[in-house]
């Protein structure tokens, strides 16, 4: 396992040297969530009831903008024909790469959440269940997203084609996402069904998201 | 150990670049794969290093363990360099030599053997740049060193000559010479001479049959 955390490590150190990735992606997530305000008009109270879902939205498209570096820079200086001759499965990569992605992207937005909640009037009460579910969700996000990241590896200007790919499968994710949150500010019933299952949504792309990407890989790179 | 092709055939998609063949590297052996642009050494290379696989035939390693694959034992370095720009010459290598070490004895060289690998590379002033900082000819340097931070038995190296100066070059067919000499394996596809010590040379010719001389 000590390939793993090798990789999981340098992956994660580069995305903090480089930071163009994850500055990319919070910039995009203010913008978004800014924008909506403006074409909406001043109504707080419109804006606070439908901002778990626009927050969420804005997340995962701005995590989504991310993606096609995953694999992308390592096959185009060659890592990534050494790194599969490396001792660690080619399953172990891919997750090793999308852990890396949820740290250095997924966490970040999350943490930057409560700033754009306060642009959008959320209700205070729900700061604790969205954050909640977003944190749950990045695995879901950044696993299922490393299938069509290797799917579109060699396509030039696949990013398209990759929201494209990878959007359906967020469906689950956002609609236990949202879910989990207006239970939550609806009534005091501790974790809700729709949590557990986004929870369970998250657990399952754990496991499917290396499988499928490393088969995908492992085509790419013929 | 001994590498074993047998009747191999590669296609890069329907079109056939290597036919039925059959070629052994005993331990010890240094191959100079030569051929005219576009003859299969790239992609030879590339099929014993396991990034394609045959369309007919196969590779084998005789007396290596079943538990691993071929691609496990070999080092392989393409035409690009397998680096990072934005880490140093010897983060760069030290990933290599902690990435490899994974499940292997020794466990992990440390910064004692990283400091010899760059002294051999001439590599020592330049330890704490950033790769992208480096010429192509340092660049190439880097991307050889890779080959020395783990031990494996055959190295593929697919051109390595290219962009280094002669007292690099130097450098290299010095360590295909020890390598060998150590009992080791390596096939090198070079247009330039190489001065390894007693090489056999497989010359690839476009288009199926090849004449070994």
């Amino acid at each position: 396992m000590s390939g793993f955390v090798t990789l999981l490590k340098r992956d994660t150190k580069l995305a903090l040297r480089d930071g163009g990735a994850l500055g990319t992606a919070l910039g995009f997530y203010l913008i978004v969530v800014s924008l909506l305000p403006l074409g909406l008009g001043p109504d707080l109270n419109l804006l606070g009831r439908i901002a778990p879902g626009i927050l969420w939205i804005a997340l995962l498209l701005a995590a989504l903008l991310s993606l096609n570096r995953m694999f992308e820079t390592d096959f185009e200086d060659g890592s990534l024909e050494a790194i599969a001759a490396g001792p660690l499965p080619l399953e172990l990569v891919a997750a090793a790469k999308a852990a890396a992605h949820a740290l250095t992207t997924g966490v970040p937005l999350v943490l930057a959440t409560p700033v754009l909640g306060l642009l959008l009037n959320l209700d205070i009460k729900a700061y604790p269940a969205l954050l909640a579910s977003m944190l749950a969700g990045v695995p879901a996000i950044s696993f299922l997203g490393s299938i069509g990241a290797a799917l579109t590896l060699k396509t030039r200007r696949g990013g398209l084609l990759l929201a494209l790919l990878v959007l359906p499968l967020y469906v689950p994710a956002l609609i236990f996402g949202i879910s989990a949150v207006s239970s939550a500010l609806s009534g005091p019933q501790g974790a809700s069904s729709s949590f557990l299952i986004l929870s369970a949504v998250s657990l399952v792309s754990l496991v499917l998201g290396p499988v499928a990407a490393a088969a995908a890989l492992r085509v790419q790179m013929q | 150990m001994k590498l074993v092709l047998e009747q191999l055939s590669v296609a890069r998609g329907a079109r056939p670049i290597i036919a039925g063949l059959s070629f052994t590297v005993a331990a010890g052996e240094a191959v100079l794969l030569t051929g005219p642009n576009g003859a299969g050494k790239t992609t030879l290379i590339r099929s014993i290093a396991g990034l394609l696989a045959p369309s007919e035939g196969r590779i084998r390693l005789e007396g290596a363990s079943e538990e691993f694959d071929l691609a496990q034992y070999c080092h392989y370095v393409g035409h690009i360099n397998a680096l990072k720009a934005s880490l140093t010459v010897a983060e760069n290598l030290q990933f290599w030599g902690d990435y490899y070490a994974d499940g292997q004895s020794p466990p992990r060289l440390g910064r004692a053997h990283l400091d010899r690998v760059l002294d051999r590379f001439n590599l020592d002033a330049l330890a704490d740049i950033a790769t992208a900082y480096l010429s192509a000819g340092q660049k190439r340097r880097v991307g050889l060193a890779r080959i020395l931070m783990a031990k494996r038995p055959v190295w593929l190296l697919d051109e390595p000559t290219v962009s280094l100066d002669s007292d690099s070059a130097g450098i290299i067919s010095g360590l295909i010479n020890e390598h060998t000499a150590d009992g080791g394996m390596a096939i090198v596809a070079t247009h330039l001479p190489l001065a390894l010590t007693s090489p056999r040379t497989l010359h690839l010719k476009p288009f199926h049959d090849m004449v070994t001389a």
